[in-house]
């Protein structure tokens, strides 16, 4: 679990772009994150990145898309799992991964690890994020495809847009899908 | 590592600019660095900051996450990134005098 967190760590530093490092490369201006899974470690990766441009000056939007809706929504995201089965990097039989009871006490205390690096919990994560300026918007397909209305989504969530405005509002950055 | 002079005192700085020793810094390199980071005029909230940064990095040996920042300095999150835009943990690490923090989150 600890190699889990160190390449989560990685990938916000490579968000690092305050500065030309003397190779003539533009330092990157503006990210677009999509968020596509309703996993534990498939929601944190993105927030990382999203959270990391931010505090780089980097503007950031982040964009949920099919179980990626998760994450913001209300009657889910303060019970996102970590994925025990078909999760390779765990090392846990597969048998094991998929007893009552494992997936949730593995996400607990991944939720404890985290909480010792002060990495806060999906929710808190998500209004720092949209408390930096970052807006965050549903997909249109998936939310209809859920049945679900924008009444099913926390509060900071700026719009439910199509793929047509999400690649509008992505214009002029780069497109980092998680 | 480099040297920079800030209201009229040599200081050691790294390549980013950020001071390696906190101790040769003073309120007056601070408006400095402020100013050549965009920041015209130091107000008491970016001095709520400025202060908690300086203070957790001389108790802790290291800077506030954005998160710590949000919580205990007394400054909320959304205003941290209007007092200091181009990245507040980062910006106010700078104008306090300590080393460029190291954290993601």
């Amino acid at each position: 679990m600890s190699e889990l967190l160190e390449q989560t760590e990685s990938n916000g530093q490579t968000a690092t772009a305050d500065q030309a490092d003397g190779s003539g490369n533009e330092p990157i201006k503006k990210v677009s994150v999509i968020i596509s899974k309703g996993s534990l470690e498939g929601i944190y990766p993105g927030l990382i990145m999203a959270n990391g441009a931010r505090m780089e000056g980097i503007e950031a939007s982040v964009f949920f898309t099919f179980f990626g809706l998760d994450a913001i929504n209300k009657s889910k995201h303060e019970n996102v799992k970590v994925s025990t089965v078909g999760n390779p990097g765990l090392h846990l039989a597969t048998m094991v991964g998929g007893l009552p009871g494992v997936s949730a006490m593995v996400t607990k205390k991944l939720n404890a690890e985290m909480e010792k690096l002060d990495i806060p919990p999906i929710p808190e994560f998500i209004e720092m994020i949209s408390d930096s300026g970052a807006p965050l918007y549903g997909c249109k397909a998936s939310v209809d495809l859920f049945g679900l209305s924008s009444d099913d989504f926390i509060p900071q969530v700026n719009d439910i847009i199509t793929v047509g405005e999400f690649y509008d509002y992505a214009a002029g950055g780069q497109i980092i899908f998680t | 590592m480099s040297t920079a002079t800030y209201a009229g005192t040599a200081v050691e700085v790294d390549d980013e600019g950020f001071m390696t020793d906190p101790d040769q810094w003073n309120e007056q390199i601070a408006d400095q660095i402020a100013a050549e980071n965009g920041i015209d005029q130091l107000t008491d909230r970016h001095w709520m900051v400025v202060n908690y940064m300086r203070q957790s990095y001389l108790e802790e040996g290291s800077a506030p996450s954005i998160r710590t920042l949000g919580k205990a300095s007394g400054v909320p999150i959304k205003e941290l990134y209007q007092l200091f835009p181009k990245g507040p943990a980062k910006k106010a690490a700078k104008i306090a005098g300590i080393p460029k923090p190291r954290g993601c989150i």
